[in-house]
């Protein structure tokens, strides 16, 4: 997490998050159509693509928010199977409660726990689900609110911060589990445009200083700053991938050249 | 030309000023209000009095009698509404399960209590039961009926409470790798407890309204002592006449406790 690799120059290690097939329905909607991606340790991964392109869905599949229809899924080693049929049977859920604990995930609007503070929302899941002692919890969460320039606001409640506070209090909640991978399902979309540029400065310097990162965003600038690799989806496939300068500058696919076109017109 | 003149501006005002208008403004209509219930009480009183069919005399005679239920209603209540309170989060957590045969029980129990007269359902208990070997007295009878039907009734407030949660309490919870259990006990029913709660206190004013059924089965809480005194002495309209401000009194200082809940309540994070 706080890698030692100098900014801007992150060394890419193994494959953390592998995506193999992946397909979804919903009811006869073919969302998801055959989705192969893979993200390496230390590497900011950008999703763009219009909306309904099914960019959230591929990142929902990942933590199993949603239950892919076929395809596999495995993060830092731990491989799950989509397995519809058997959703609810007790390997599988426990199998998926494997790979959130390896996945963070940060929402379009924070879903903070309302009725904690900060610092309540960050040593909630460490305390309960990791089962660390409640001293150690707040030191680390004190830490992590650090990172996101909030240690201030440590004891107040939601209720009581700005978007852009809640969304980095949710960074920090998400971080304080010690995730192998952030996924980001467009976390500036429900902010008002003063507040965006504080949230995307946090995730620059997660993305900087290492973290492995998976980010669904119609931020262009942020993405171009930020990615190591853009991907763009379209109809529920991946259309083109690559570094930003050569996916946002100059992309190869037609669909690609399209989407960035009508995007930066308006 | 147009000469613009100093009186042609609007007047500028003075905010402290404003402020205490705004201030005066409020208590006034306050005071009106109160000056407004107060004479509809007092005129209530006065116009009994006039009719001259009132005994005050009478009044003072059975009124300690039959304040004396006091306490036994307030019982019923608080026993009942506390075991409709454990009821209804089973029941709840029944139609909220994914498990057929428990969400089926649940919705039985539901709609069976729903829809039938409470007070078919106090005589059932307390009349109907011994035929299959089981006695009660009239006060666990009468306790056991209220609780069972606002069971039911608090079930689909509660159910409608953990639904109100907002799925991405749900889902957040989920990918921080919380089980269904613990989403379930840290997220949802805190959120859910506090949304049902202005809810909860309209039931329990209910319930001290309803707990009169019960003097049906010989419970000598306040309409019982009232009936029993009114129907004796061929004074009724003095008894039942005190039996109502009883309970409307408990009402009103349940109202008031309410309202201040709700108040910190919503004083809190929210």
């Amino acid at each position: 997490m706080t890698a030692v690799t100098p900014p801007d120059a992150p060394q890419l290690g193994e494959a953390v998050v592998r995506v193999t097939g992946l397909e979804k329905y919903f009811g006869r909607n073919h969302v998801l159509r055959g989705i192969d991606l893979e993200v390496r340790q230390r590497e900011a991964v950008m999703i763009i693509g219009r909306s309904g392109s099914g960019k959230t869905t591929l990142l929902r599949c990942i933590n199993f928010l949603e239950e892919p229809t076929s395809g596999s899924v495995d993060v830092d080693g731990l491989r799950v199977d989509a397995d519809p049929l058997h959703a609810r049977s007790r390997r599988h859920r426990e199998q998926i409660r494997q790979i959130r604990l390896r996945t963070g995930m940060l929402f379009q609007d924070f879903n903070l726990f309302p009725h904690m503070t900060a610092l309540g929302n960050c040593i909630e899941a460490p305390m309960r689900v990791r089962r660390i002692p409640r001293a150690e919890a707040v030191e680390r969460a004190d830490y992590f609110l650090e990172v996101v320039g909030l240690a201030d606001k440590r004891n107040e409640y939601p209720a009581r911060l700005s978007g852009g506070q809640k969304q980095r209090v949710a960074i920090a909640r998400a971080l304080a589990m010690e995730p192998k991978v952030l996924l980001f399902d467009e976390p500036t979309s429900a902010l008002d445009p003063e507040l965006i540029g504080e949230v995307l400065v946090v995730m620059e310097d997660l993305a900087h200083s290492g973290t492995t990162m998976i980010v669904v965003t119609h931020e262009m600038h942020f993405a171009n700053e930020a990615a190591d690799r853009v991907v763009f989806m379209e109809e529920g496939e991946i259309v083109e991938q690559g570094p930003p300068e050569q996916i946002l500058d100059s992309p190869r696919e037609e669909r690609t050249q399209r989407f960035l076109r009508r995007f930066l017109k308006t | 030309m147009i000469e613009s003149r100093v009186e042609d501006r609007p007047r500028r005002y003075d905010i402290e000023d404003v402020e205490r208008a705004e201030q005066r403004a409020r208590w006034s209509w306050r005071a009106i209000f109160a000056v407004v219930w107060i004479g509809l009480v007092l005129g209530l009183g006065i116009g009994l009095a006039l009719t001259g069919r009132i005994d005050p005399g009478f009044i003072a005679e059975v009124g300690p009698f039959i304040l004396e239920g006091t306490p036994i209603t307030l019982l019923v209540c608080v026993v009942s509404i506390s075991l409709a309170i454990i009821l209804a989060t089973l029941g709840a957590l029944g139609r909220l399960s994914n498990n057929p045969v428990l969400n089926a029980i649940a919705s039985f129990y539901v709609s069976l209590i729903r829809g039938t007269p409470l007070i078919v359902q106090i005589l059932f208990w307390y009349l109907a039961l011994p035929q299959f070997g089981i006695v009660l007295d009239a006060l666990p009878a009468g306790i056991g009926a209220l609780a069972f039907n606002y069971g039911a009734y608090m079930t689909e407030i509660f159910r409608a409470g953990v639904e109100a949660v907002p799925p991405g309490q749900r889902e957040a919870a989920r990918a921080l790798g919380m089980t269904e259990a613990q989403v379930m006990r840290r997220i949802v029913f805190p959120q859910a407890l506090r949304i049902v709660t202005p809810a909860i206190g309209n039931e329990f004013i209910a319930m001290i309204k309803d707990s009169a059924l019960v003097y049906i089965l010989g419970v000598r809480e306040v309409l019982w002592r009232a009936d029993v005194t009114g129907t004796r002495f061929f004074r009724s309209t003095e008894t039942l006449l005190i039996a109502a401000v009883v309970y409307w009194v408990l009402t009103i200082a349940l109202s008031f406790a309410q309202e201040r809940l709700e108040r910190r309540l919503r004083r809190g994070e929210r």
